[in-house]
């Protein structure tokens, strides 16, 4: 804020930073993997599969870092959603257990998005109540938010318990979706393909709806000064619902993909992938949708490679490359301007 | 009470302020002093000296969450650090004091970096931070635990032998003392019971020293702390090595008590929960709490869980549809997390705050 | 002449510590008061008491004769109120456009009044498009009064507009105040720089401790140097 700073109308337009260093670091990665997995087909079906994993779990993660960076509410029981989403496709499974079977292709697909819809609706429904009845009565008291998210969540694992039973359920892809595409001597599994189509639709239509919509704007000024979106005259609180509700839903569906994904049902998988997404989210920075999205790539491609190259090491390289994310820039791949 | 008065100095002048929360501790105190006299078996002693373990995890647990108000989801792994510190050396090396004593300090010093490691990342940016990542850590620990089959024995754990001394067939009297023959079990309790006590009541000296009043003040207001020019991260950095330090120990004894380590019995998440659960309904922010805590919620463990399983039995023999699922004996975590969240929204003061508040 | 603001016996606590120990305040309609008044006086607190952003928890603040003493910030501004907090709170990842939009009620900019904005502030013609984050710090002022009257609002509330600001732009700002004077605007502005609250105020209210410690014309308080000294403790220098 000096003189100069303030320079006459004349002076040539001040530069837009965009920050692209955070986006090459996703090619950069797949590249470097390269000679370290030495084989090219064995890459790309490495590199696919890490592709829709990082869908999936940016599917989880971005409702909870919205939800972070609107109302620094940091649910640490988002899993919830996640399991929930996954078990209750099994409503949708139930009366379509045809579809599955068919050989017909469309009903395939359809049987996959009525699961996706019956999930997100109750996902959805779910939140509104969460956030009613669990974070309402906690809000800008981090403590007890931790706590008391962390018991919703361990009592909602429980009722999943006491509704399908304890033991894993196993779960079956649709037939059309089974099996992989060969091209030369990569193998590409067709429901990782579909993952990636998904995944990447939705980060379309977020995109869009973040960048060229009203709502979109009033949730990234909000995650920046919720105050001031307030004294402008919205009701921040009413985003926020909005938010979480979307970002349930949205969770939900992950947590359908994912369990197709992983081909069976257990009530602590929400819980397990929470760690994964916890990691994204802070790799990406806080309330960042962008950061998210590369955070959540970047954690699935280390997984992966190391998966193959060090088994024993993937639930710890993610770790690792936390660690060093956060000494590069500690606050995340893309900090939010706070107030 | 005057200051130079012995139990003032060994309770740091940090009295129970109450007469029927003095009184409790007092029962508390002479239960497990002399549960092999009043309580003989072996399922007493197991509860006693599991009492006495989780007083100390507890009151850890506190020093961070209650005195310093940052959570941690990697107490247990201190504590499982703690355990597989005693299993390792003992299966590998020999069951000796010389190999107990290597492996208690390996263990201190393993957990008291990380723990450092952790809390000077974390807690330099946001406290909310150290959460999400002790959560991550804590569950990379445990898969990492659970996977290196060579060192930590896998899923399976480790069973080990314990120092002669203190093994079940040793005797140190040839005749019972007070009708109980004093075998190695037992002098096993009593080293974890005075080791507890001497634990507990280090700890009390921590959080009623300056230092301790200074964690306080950082959890009311650590901007305010931080511009009366206390380091907070520095503070907390203490805090969260000590409270590490002591997990470690807790872990110690427990190995020493189950002469067992697993991830079941050290790493598991459903640990954790407990461990939240006894801070919570003892009283945040007393380390009383934490002794009420881990008694009240260790005895409903061991005696109420059964007959819940009884109550769901008689249900389902009743013919009740979906009941018999609420209460049978493995959703005793639906009931405990219930219990979690109401208590943390109705009762954050605990039982000690409760009996404190009664008196005024 | 009546009050468009009326501030009658407000307390406000903010945590533990007692700001506004009654503050009584009245702001005329069509005019610019001034608030006056050391660091700490509580001209910030009184500005965000106003708008709910703090709970007064005693006394009474009307606006244009409604109680809006516990009424939610989001309807206070629907009431026609509208605030420039001290540190601007401009969206720095937004653009100036976007910024500006969402100041609009309806989604849309009035054509004429975009102009007569551009007018006052042909820096931000310039910076449409860009992000307000990498704006200048003057420019970001600018940028936050201009989302203040995107529209007509009943009352302005501003905060130090020229805090931390080079003398020529001060000078500009002070042009705007009077551009936007002359269209009848209420405004209350708290201001630290004396030369420019001379230069704008019609009335003037000095704040001390919590408390509205003197109330009186502008002109008046511009011409008597010892009860600016005795107020606000202005050495010969701060005229200059």
């Amino acid at each position: 804020m000096t003189a100069a700073a303030d320079a006459p109308p004349t002076a040539a337009l001040p530069k837009v930073r965009v920050d692209y260093l955070p986006m090459l670091l996703v090619p950069l990665l797949m590249l470097v993997a390269l000679p370290l997995v030495g084989s090219v087909s064995t890459w790309v079906t490495l590199t696919v599969a890490a592709l829709a994993m990082g869908m999936m779990i940016f599917l989880m993660a971005s409702g909870l870092t919205l939800v972070f960076g609107l109302m620094d509410v940091l649910n640490f029981g988002h899993g919830v959603f996640i399991s929930f989403g996954a078990y209750v496709s099994l409503i949708a499974l139930g009366p379509l257990a045809g579809w599955v079977e068919s050989d017909n292709l469309l009903l395939n697909i359809g049987v996959l998005l009525a699961c996706i819809l019956v999930a997100m609706l109750v996902t959805g429904g779910l939140g509104y109540a969460f956030e009613r009845i669990v974070i309402r009565p906690v809000y800008g008291q981090h403590l007890k938010q931790i706590l008391i998210t962390m018991g919703g969540m361990i009592v909602a694992e429980q009722m999943i318990h006491v509704i399908w039973g304890a033991s894993p359920i196993p779960l079956r892809l649709p037939e059309g979706l089974r099996g992989a595409i060969v091209i030369g001597d990569a193998a590409m599994e067709k429901y990782r393909v579909i993952a990636v189509v998904l995944g990447l639709t939705v980060f379309g239509i977020m995109h869009l709806v973040l960048n060229r919509t009203k709502i979109g704007l009033l949730i990234r000024a909000g995650v920046e000064n919720a105050e001031m979106v307030e004294a402008l005259g919205y009701r921040i609180r009413r985003l926020f619902v909005g938010v979480f509700v979307a970002g349930s839903a949205l969770a939900g569906l992950g947590g359908v993909l994912w369990a197709f994904y992983r081909q069976t049902l257990t009530a602590g998988m929400g819980m397990e992938v929470n760690v994964l997404i916890f990691i994204v989210i802070i790799i990406g920075g806080l309330g960042s949708v962008g950061g998210c999205f590369i955070g959540a790539l970047l954690v699935a491609l280390v997984a992966n490679y190391t998966g193959f190259l060090a088994p024993k090491l993937a639930l710890g390289s993610s770790i690792l490359l936390m660690v060093v994310i956060l000494l590069w820039r500690p606050q995340g791949l893309y900090p939010v301007a706070k107030r | 009470m005057l200051p130079n008065n012995p139990i003032h100095s060994l309770l740091s002048g940090d009295y129970p302020r109450s007469r029927v929360l003095g009184a409790l501790l007092f029962v508390v105190l002479i239960c497990l002093a002399f549960a092999p006299f009043l309580f003989p078996g072996s399922q007493p002693l197991n509860v006693a000296a599991k009492i006495c373990v989780f007083i100390i995890l507890v009151a850890s647990y506190d020093l961070l969450l209650g005195y310093t108000g940052i959570v941690s989801f990697a107490h247990t792994m201190f504590y499982g650090i703690g355990g597989y510190g005693v299993a390792i050396a003992m299966y590998n090396f020999s069951p000796s004091w010389t190999a107990l004593g290597v492996g208690v300090i390996v263990a201190l010093v393993l957990a008291i970096l990380l723990a450092l490691l952790i809390g000077l990342f974390s807690l330099r940016v946001r406290a909310i931070f150290f959460a999400m990542i002790t959560l991550a850590v804590a569950s990379a620990f445990a898969i990492l635990a659970s996977q290196l089959n060579e060192i930590t024995g896998g899923e399976d754990g480790r069973s080990y032998r314990i120092p002669e001394m203190l093994r079940p067939a040793f005797r140190l009297f040839d005749e019972p003392v007070m009708g109980v023959m004093i075998n190695g079990r037992i002098l096993t309790y009593y080293l974890i019971f005075f080791s507890a006590l001497l634990l507990f009541l280090l700890a009390l000296r921590v959080v009623n020293s300056p230092f301790g009043r200074v964690l306080q003040a950082i959890r009311e207001n650590d901007f305010r702390a931080e511009a009366l020019g206390y380091r907070v991260v520095v503070y907390r950095s203490i805090a969260n090595c000590l409270s590490a330090g002591m997990a470690t120990l807790a872990g110690v004894l427990m190995a020493l008590w189950l002469r067992y380590t697993g991830p079941d019995t050290t790493l598991s998440f459903a640990i954790m929960i407990d461990i939240l659960l006894m801070v919570v309904i003892g009283g945040m922010g007393t380390l009383y709490g934490a002794v009420l805590g881990a008694a009240i919620f260790i005895l409903a463990q061991n005696y109420l869980q059964v007959l819940m399983g009884q109550f769901s039995g008689m249900l389902e023999s009743a013919g009740i549809p979906l009941l018999p699922g609420l209460f049978h004996a493995d959703r005793w975590l639906l009931w405990l997390g219930i219990l979690f969240v109401l208590s943390v929204y109705f009762f954050p003061v605990g039982i000690v705050g409760k009996l404190r508040q009664m008196r005024k | 002449m009546t009050d468009m603001l009326k501030l009658q016996g407000v307390h406000t606590h903010i945590g533990q510590y007692h700001i506004l120990h009654g503050v009584d305040l009245a702001v005329p309609r069509g005019q610019l008061t001034m608030l006056l008044g050391r660091n700490g006086a509580g001209k910030t607190t009184t500005l965000r008491t106003i708008m709910g952003l703090w709970q007064a928890s005693q006394g009474s603040v009307t606006f244009d004769g409604r109680d809006i003493t516990k009424t939610p910030t989001p309807e206070i501004a629907q009431a026609g109120i509208a605030y420039v907090p001290e540190n601007m709170g401009i969206f720095a990842d937004l653009t100036v456009r976007e910024n500006m939009i969402l100041a609009a009620r309806g989604g849309e900019i009035d054509a004429a009044r975009l102009k007569w904005i551009f007018g006052l502030f042909p820096a931000l013609e310039k910076f449409w498009s860009l992000a307000a984050g990498v704006l200048s710090g003057g420019q970001k002022q600018m940028l936050a009064i201009a989302r203040a009257i995107v529209e007509p609002r009943e009352l302005l509330l501003i905060d130090e507009p020229t805090k931390g600001l080079a003398p020529a732009i001060i000078m500009n700002m002070v042009q705007a105040f009077r551009e936007l004077k002359s269209t009848g605007a209420t405004i209350l502005l708290v201001e630290q720089n004396f030369l420019a609250a001379k230069l704008l105020g019609d009335h003037v209210a000095v704040m001390d401790d919590g408390r509205v410690v003197h109330t009186g014309a502008m002109a008046e308080l511009a011409e008597d140097t010892t009860l600016q000294q005795k107020l606000l403790g202005l050495s010969m220098d701060a005229h200059q």
